[in-house]
Parts: structure tokens; sequence; C-alpha cells
């Protein structure tokens, strides 16, 4: 279950920073449609984030501590919407870079989430 | 259609905004500190924000947990989230001070990584573990060497900027 989820996440992650830095290379800020993305991403780091913590509850045990797995788990969840307010504060291509960096971050986080979890 | 529409409802450009609009581009930028996160500078603070919570988070864990095993690793990540740190808050401060400030920080950042990771090469028995600027930050795509030399050309290539106006 976590592992498909985070497959996923990272698959969208991965997307959202195409297609935000394709609007960067058109010179276009980011629109409405793009935070539509941004929120798809983020709701998939939510849900992971609950299955996660539900995991824990039932007494799995991630490979490198609980710690660490929790506070990735998190900073997952808040990375896309923090880069989507700083693009809202920078209206011009360099917001679009911003997210489409947001979104390559993430990919990186859930490839740790994936090794933290053990497999 | 909708352009002659337009014209009638909008009884010829409205004064109002004309007369404003040239004043309110020009007054900020003289009274303001000079705007440092404009532009490719919103993506180093964003870069900068994140290898923040990356090498503090890391290093609060693996101090509080398990110091002994690598304490010069540790000490070094400690260090690397303090200096990134620094140089965040420079560029969201923004002004003369910050960019000066946060230029020295990018070079002593520069230098910390390339000494470390050679540090880490030429002697790996000294870190049983990684820190951020092992390897030249590998485990960080290399991100942590990139983004002093971005980071010192953007704050050089902004005080030109300045000069200029």
């Amino acid at each position: 279950m976590l592992v498909a989820l985070t497959v996923a996440t990272a698959v969208a992650a991965l997307l959202l920073a195409a297609w935000c830095g394709w609007a960067a290379y058109r010179d276009q800020p980011t629109k409405d449609w793009h935070f539509i993305g941004m929120a798809v991403v983020t709701v998939l780091t939510l849900v992971q984030l609950v299955v996660g913590i539900v995991l824990l509850a039932r007494g799995e045990k991630p490979e490198q501590g609980t710690t660490i797995f929790v506070s990735y788990l998190l900073g997952s969840f808040a990375c896309v919407p923090v880069a989507g307010f700083m693009s809202l504060a920078e209206r011009t291509r360099w917001g679009s870079v911003t997210v489409a960096a947001g979104g390559v971050v993430l990919a990186v986080l859930q490839v740790r989430l994936y090794d933290i979890w053990g497999g | 259609m909708t352009a002659t529409d337009d014209k009638p409802r909008g009884m010829n450009d409205d004064p109002q905004q004309k007369d404003t609009s040239p004043e309110r581009v020009d007054e900020p930028r003289e009274k303001k500190r000079a705007r440092l996160i404009g532009g490719p500078g919103m993506l180093l603070v964003w870069l900068y924000g994140v290898m923040v919570v990356g090498a503090v988070s890391r290093s609060v864990v693996q101090i509080s947990t398990e110091f002994e095993h690598a304490p010069l690793a540790y000490s070094l990540s400690a260090v690397a989230g303090v200096v990134y740190g620094f140089i965040t808050y420079s560029l969201v401060r923004g002004g003369e001070f910050a960019r000066k400030a946060a230029r020295v920080c990018c070079a002593v950042e520069l230098a910390g990584v390339l000494i470390v990771g050679t540090w880490t090469l030429v002697e790996p028995s000294a870190f049983p573990d990684k820190t951020v600027w092992s390897d030249y930050g590998i485990g960080y795509l290399f991100i942590p060497v990139i983004l002093p030399i971005t980071g010192m050309y953007w704050l050089r290539k902004s005080a030109r900027q300045k000069d200029a106006a």
C-alpha cells in the first residue's frame, strides 16, 4: 500500500515538475490549472501521511527508524504547498521554476521514503 | 465585437490609472531595501530553504540520538544547516548588508563543500556516517555545490543592476 502510494506520488511529482517546467520554458507564471495539479499532488502526500501513521499505529516498523520516517512524511506533505505559495508571490516564470524544483525535491523525498520504509 | 463593446464602457482610458502607475513602479524601489528574492532569487530561496530543513532536521535527529557514532559528521551537518539558515534569512530580508553577508556565507559554504567533500574522499575513516557535504553533496543531487555558485552569481548580478539603476 505504502510502496504503491510512494511510486504514484513520485510519478505525480515529476509530472508536476515537467508541467511547471514547460510553463517556465514558455515564460509563463503558474496558473489555476497548475494549482489544481499541485492540489492533486498534495492530496497524494496527505493520503501517504495518513497511511504511514496508520501503518505505524498497527505496529509496523520502518527499517530506518520511526522519527526519520515521520519527518520525511511531513516534509513531503509540506513541500509542494510551500513552493506553490512562493509561486503566488513571484508571478513570473521563476515562480513556475520554483514549483518545478519543488516537484523534483518531492520525487527525491519519495525515493528516500522508499528506502526508509525498507522496500 | 468585444473590443467595440469595451470601448464606451471604459470611457476613454481612465486618467487616474495612467497617472498613478509610473509612480507606483518607482516608489517602492527607492524606499525599500534592495529586494533579493525577485525572479531567480525566489528559486534560490526555495532551494536554500529545502537545504535548511534537510540539514537542520538531519543533524538534530542524529545529534540527539547517536552523536557518539560520528560526532564530526553530525557537527558538520549542523554547521551547514546554520550557514544555510543565515543565507536564506539574508536573501529574504534583502538590503545591501544582507547581500554582502550572504555572499561571504556562500563563499564559506562553497569552501565547506569542497573541503569536506575532498576530506570524505581522502579519509573516509573520519566519517563513519555521511554529512550533507559528503562527496561534494552527492546525496543531495550536488545541490550543495551548485547552490553557492549560483547564489554568488545572483548576488553579484543584483548588485550590478542596482548600480545601473
